[in-house]
């Protein structure tokens, strides 16, 4: 989410995994990290009820074509979201794997996370209930999640986010 | 021809305004118990969250359908009774049950609110629907997914209540309402605890090539190859190997979902008051793509036009439709 520009180069960035790719400076992403997560959990507390058990439960949201990945931890107490490099995944409780493009729209409730399962764009591994309590906990958010992490960034933050959606566009029409 | 009414899942409060806002005639949707048949985690609805989205739905002129539709263990009785009265105090416009008890309950505790007899009743006959008309008053039927649309127009004729379709989603051929498979492995129950492969018996295992095997509890069930499309964790959508056949196949059903958008001049035609969308534990994406679609082609049938028919395809499991049983007996 911290594209600026809607470049061909970003959206091959985003549409293939890299085969080589500069260690990415994680340290800058780790403060945005945390505000998104906050923001998010101050906008929508009644989210937390549909977790169950399962709200301290670690997340490895992967996204397959971004050099990191990212931990989440959706305990309302002791929010966790925080990007680690692939050699550096600790113990995690379930693992959900996709194209950047796929995750964001999925959390966006743009996609369906059912239907990118069966066309086998979304890999879902470890705690199977877990991850359906964080999918539906996450799908009856009515606001935009996209949106509201985009107005923490103001207009460079929504020009991020229309170019990501063009990007998603136009890879389904293809 | 009647315009039928367009039914849609809701299985969050989000999702319910969703349906709502895409043009549903009436929802249906459950509390966060064994009282329905889609008793998933984090899905359907507190009492405070179905009392804010009856009225929500009801200012958008939309009915609410409260699922009930679940059959009791012994001596468990209260809980479904319980979520009955909920469901009165809070206003719903109809009742969808299974089980004779509490049929039976609600049609002497709460006779103003219509009741309408779910599929998991697996009732097909005109002499089992009519049975259930004259003794719990029951308004509609919902018929299960094994009738053709002609066998539709001659139960139409010869039943005193509404008639309610499937026209999207789980294809379901199997006795609904008797589906026993989860109970074998999981000892939890489709039928009785709302639960068809419970997620927390559920797990992927993905290889270093891409394959994809699906356990439920002790078993392995299914395994995709890396290109090979995928569907639910269930037993009766599993491969599996018997001497019976070369290699591994569907014994049961595969992976493939019902859409029956051409055939709905047909099934209007027939005399189906209501048109039902399943998927109450898919996204609020799934809602609106589908239910928006289903509005178009009944409006545009409607207005004496072609029906104007999207291509859902995307969002069927295993990625394949079909129009099952309601086209042929031999849709195999």
């Amino acid at each position: 989410m911290q594209h600026t520009e809607s470049k061909p180069a970003i959206a091959g960035f985003l549409q293939r995994r890299p085969r080589w790719a500069p260690p990415a400076p994680l340290f800058l992403l780790q403060p945005v990290l945390r505000r998104i997560v906050h923001r998010i959990a101050e906008n929508n507390p009644d989210m937390f009820g549909r977790l169950g058990p399962h709200y301290r439960a670690v997340f490895v949201i992967d996204p397959v074509n971004l050099p990191f990945v990212m931990l989440l931890r959706p305990d309302p107490d002791d929010l966790m979201l925080v990007a680690r490099r692939r050699n550096e995944i600790p113990e995690q409780d379930a693992r959900i794997s996709g194209s950047f493009l796929d995750l964001l729209m999925l959390v966006d409730g743009d996609l369906d996370g059912d239907a990118l399962f069966f066309s086998r764009n979304l890999t879902i591994t470890g705690n199977t209930e877990a991850v359906v309590c964080l999918r539906n906990a996450l799908d009856d958010i009515d606001n935009s999640i996209a949106e509201e992490v985009a107005d923490m960034f103001g207009r460079p933050g929504h020009a991020a986010l229309r170019a990501l959606r063009r990007i998603n566009e136009k890879q389904e029409t293809q | 021809m009647i315009r039928p009414e367009l039914v849609c899942p809701a299985g969050t409060p989000s999702a319910m305004r969703t349906a709502v806002n895409a043009g549903a005639d009436a929802v249906y949707c459950g509390f966060q118990n064994a009282t329905n048949a889609r008793n998933f985690p984090g899905l359907n609805f507190t009492v405070p969250e179905l009392e804010r989205a009856v009225a929500h739905a009801h200012a958008g002129g939309t009915k609410v359908l409260l699922a009930l539709n679940t059959f009791p263990p012994a001596g468990k009785v209260d809980l479904w009774k319980e979520a009955a009265d909920t469901g009165a105090r809070l206003g719903v416009d109809a009742f969808i049950v299974a089980d004779i008890g509490v049929a039976d309950y609600i049609a002497h505790t709460h006779p103003d609110i219509r009741l309408h007899l779910s599929v998991q009743a697996a009732a097909s006959t005109p002499e089992s629907i009519r049975y259930y008309c004259r003794e719990f008053n029951v308004k509609r039927v919902v018929l299960p997914r094994i009738l053709t649309v002609p066998e539709i127009k001659l139960m139409a004729d010869e039943i005193p209540c509404e008639i309610e379709t499937f026209i999207f989603g789980n294809h379901g051929l199997m006795v609904e309402g008797r589906c026993s498979l989860t109970n074998y492995i999981t000892g939890l129950s489709t039928n009785m605890d709302g639960v068809c492969s419970p997620a927390a018996q559920v797990e992927y295992i993905k290889d270093d090539a891409g394959n994809l095997s699906t356990r439920l509890g002790e078993y392995t069930i299914d395994c995709f190859s890396c290109n090979e499309s995928a569907g639910y964790p269930t037993i009766c959508k599993g491969r599996y190997l018997t001497p019976a056949h070369d290699g591994p196949y569907y014994a049961f059903e595969e992976p493939i979902s019902l859409n029956l958008s051409t055939l709905l001049p047909d099934l209007m035609k027939a005399g189906v008051t209501a048109l039902k969308i399943e998927g109450r534990q898919r996204s609020k994406a799934y809602v609106k793509s589908v239910v928006s679609a289903y509005r178009k082609a009944v409006d545009s049938i409607m207005a004496g036009q072609d029906p104007q028919i999207s291509d859902l395809l995307a969002l069927t499991e295993g990625q394949k439709e079909t129009q099952g049983a309601f086209k042929s007996k031999t849709w195999r």
